[in-house]
């Protein structure tokens, strides 16, 4: 079983919401990639969203963009995120790793050798912000041979018909993108969100994580009211690039056990 | 040549174009293609599109046959399409007619566009301008700093001009831009994108709105040189002036396609622009095509002396075109292109743009290896106006300065020659 649908089971037995943090690999610098993964689980990180730094990262704000060319600047690289996660997993056998980002740095590895290098890696699902459905069948299908979840976006724009669409492609969880906007603007819109989560949960079996505007425990903790996961990204990214760098791990692990507590609550 | 009827419905040119972009967008794309297949046929659209080409845009351009050069070189007949001669000066502004008016028809009064250079900018603002829509210019921080005079116009016609400041500050980070502001205001926004990239359906339709270029040269050759061309040649960045001359020109199998990009310092330097002639497909900003970029999927930076051509992309057609031999993909230095530049203001009385200038340098190769009888139809795609600072500066040249400005001139070498010593030490 998948890694990710085993700790999904587990946290709805628990009658608990995912919390799932996002760092882009590679910043703030090359060496604190692997010790922050290891922090985030021991803080209560349920799935681990791995950035892959993309020179032109078009569905992201200021935060994470800056935070892209930082790790670009370091010398991050597809190779070296995976060789990242397979040294995670040498210690960590139990947090699901999904990475995300843009789908060039794959085409420029060749969707198949990648698909076997991420499996290889110890990689559970792929999410590629500019391969919606109707350019992701030939990919799926190699993600899923290899026991990856492709995990795919929803918008508060998609019709029912493309959530229908969606809800036989995704496994792991489907990722709803909480605003029209980028990564980490701040109009998050709490009612809305609710509404829109609803409806998709109708539609798709797997479990619908929320993320885009989810910046503290106290808008994790709204959104967990009708969302099974939350994510959140360009907060967390921020405090590690604030926090000295021989404290960056520490840091981000106790900024997450505050949202976890926060969620918990 | 079997009927070539491309893209497909998904917007795939063979391997190439596609929708490469987040979820957010789909449902604007969705809504922009079932509206322009709505009005792509609609005679209303299309007289108003036709009427404000006319009366607005003063098209037909006219084409001109480059007698004299043609006879100093000794071999083919050079005949340029005189899309320099639209108002704004490029063949931008075409397809900007079409977009705001689908935009109108949309009921979205927001306009937004990328622009490198400034002309897609400038005619964009032109066209928000007489339509009265709100209209917002991303641009490089580094293209502003170029290309002063540009920013200046789009603000006089109304425009806001946003500063790019991410990446390489240039078009393609512009473009990253505009894809952010339109997924966040997609409802009263419409994305004026100004080239035969992004996603579908851009690639056709910009496509559609400029072959208005190679209809009318449909027309025009025969009338004037007896017969259609033996080749037609355009500049290539994006490529939507090189697709709106050769779309027209795909089912004429004697007239040979000729795309040029721009080597810049050369290609052996790095420093480039030629996507097709180097590049490895990808996917960016939207569509699958030949693009520059590092070992690792990362795009790279580019160089041209035009900005119209500093693009690590290509439009999708074009990378098709490339792969079943229908063009032919070529590229002109820095230099060459300049040299083109000025012998074509001193030899024919016309002051191309440094982009257009790379299409004319391949002819002035090209034609003395071929018969006086054969015929070249260059895309000249817009005037060179908007290159005058950049041309003077590679040229060590200075030009007249109003008494007040010549004062501050002055006043900044003293200050830079009392500054200059310190510097040394």
């Amino acid at each position: 079983m998948n890694r990710i649908n085993a700790v999904f089971a587990t946290l709805k037995a628990n009658k608990k919401t995912a919390l799932i943090p996002f760092i882009t690999a590679g910043d703030p610098s090359l060496e604190a990639t692997l010790p922050t993964m290891h922090a985030l689980a021991a803080a209560g990180a349920d799935v681990i969203e791995l950035g892959v730094p993309f020179s032109d990262p078009m569905a992201d704000g200021p935060v994470i963009q800056r935070s892209s060319e930082r790790a670009l600047a370091k010398g991050m690289t597809m190779r070296k995120v995976l060789a990242t996660v397979a040294e995670f997993r040498k210690t960590n056998t139990a947090t699901p790793v999904v990475l995300m980002g843009y789908a060039n740095p794959i085409e420029a590895m060749g969707q198949a050798k990648f698909v076997d290098a991420a499996a290889d890696a110890g990689v559970d699902g792929v999410l590629v912000v500019d391969y919606p459905p109707e350019e992701a069948d030939d990919f799926s299908e190699l993600l899923s041979a290899r026991g990856l979840a492709p995990i795919f976006l929803l918008a508060p724009t998609s019709t029912p018909a493309r959530i229908a669409h969606v809800a036989k492609l995704a496994r792991g969880y489907v990722y709803y993108v909480s605003l029209r906007g980028v990564t980490g603007a701040g109009n998050l819109d709490v009612t809305d969100v609710a509404k829109n989560v609803a409806a998709i949960k109708a539609t798709v079996p797997v479990p619908v994580g929320v993320g885009f505007g989810i910046r503290d425990g106290a808008t994790a903790r709204k959104v967990s009211e009708v969302a099974d996961a939350v994510v959140i990204g360009s907060a967390l990214v921020q405090t590690m690039f604030d926090a000295p760098a021989a404290e960056v791990a520490a840091r981000a692990g106790a900024w997450l056990a505050e949202v976890r507590g926060a969620l918990d609550a | 040549m079997k009927l070539y009827d491309l893209p497909d419905a998904r917007g795939h040119f063979g391997q190439y174009g596609g929708t490469f972009v987040a979820e957010t967008l789909i449902q604007a794309l969705d809504e922009l293609k079932a509206q322009y297949a709505k009005y792509q046929h609609d005679p209303e659209f299309k007289a108003e599109f036709e009427s404000e080409l006319k009366h607005f845009v003063g098209r037909p351009s006219p084409v001109y046959h480059a007698k004299r050069w043609s006879d100093m070189l000794g071999g083919a007949q050079i005949y340029f399409k005189r899309e320099d001669l639209n108002h704004t000066g490029a063949h931008k502004i075409n397809n900007c007619i079409g977009q705001a008016l689908l935009a109108k028809r949309l009921g979205k009064p927001r306009v937004i566009a990328e622009t490198g250079a400034g002309q897609h900018g400038v005619a964009t603002a032109t066209i928000a301008a007489r339509y009265g829509l709100e209209c917002v210019i991303y641009m490089g921080s580094e293209d502003i700093k170029r290309q002063a005079q540009n920013v200046y116009r789009m603000k006089l016609l109304g425009a806001s001009v946003v500063p790019v400041e991410s990446g390489s500050k240039t078009l393609k980070d512009a473009l990253n831009e505009a894809l952010r502001d339109w997924v966040t205001n997609v409802d009263n926004t419409f994305y004026i994108i100004g080239t035969v990239a992004g996603p579908h359906p851009y690639p056709m339709m910009v496509r559609d709105f400029q072959s208005v270029i190679g209809t009318e040269c449909l027309t025009q050759m025969p009338e004037l040189a007896g017969r259609q061309p033996d080749a037609v040649l355009a500049c290539v960045g994006g490529g939507s002036n090189a697709m709106g001359i050769f779309y027209p020109y795909i089912s004429h199998e004697n007239t040979r396609l000729i795309g040029v990009e721009a080597a810049g310092e050369g290609i052996e330097t790095g420093k480039h622009s030629a996507s097709l002639t180097v590049g490895v497909p990808g996917v960016l900003h939207g569509n699958r095509t030949y693009l520059l970029q590092d070992a690792d999927g990362q795009i790279i930076e580019t160089h041209s002396v035009s900005a119209g051509l500093d693009y690590p992309g290509v439009g999708p057609e074009h990378a098709y075109l490339k792969d079943i031999g229908r063009a032919e993909y070529v590229s002109i230095t820095d230099d060459e292109a300049l040299k083109a530049f000025h012998e074509c203001c001193r030899i024919e009385g016309i002051i191309p743009a440094l982009e257009s200038s790379h299409a004319i340098a391949y002819a002035t190769k090209l034609a003395p290896t071929m018969a006086k009888d054969k015929i070249l139809l260059i895309n000249l795609s817009g005037r060179g106006d908007k290159d005058m600072h950049t041309v003077s500066q590679r040229s060590g040249l200075s030009f007249y300065c109003h008494p007040e400005c010549e004062q501050g001139r002055m006043a900044a070498q003293a200050a830079q020659s009392a500054t200059k010593p310190l510097v040394r030490q």
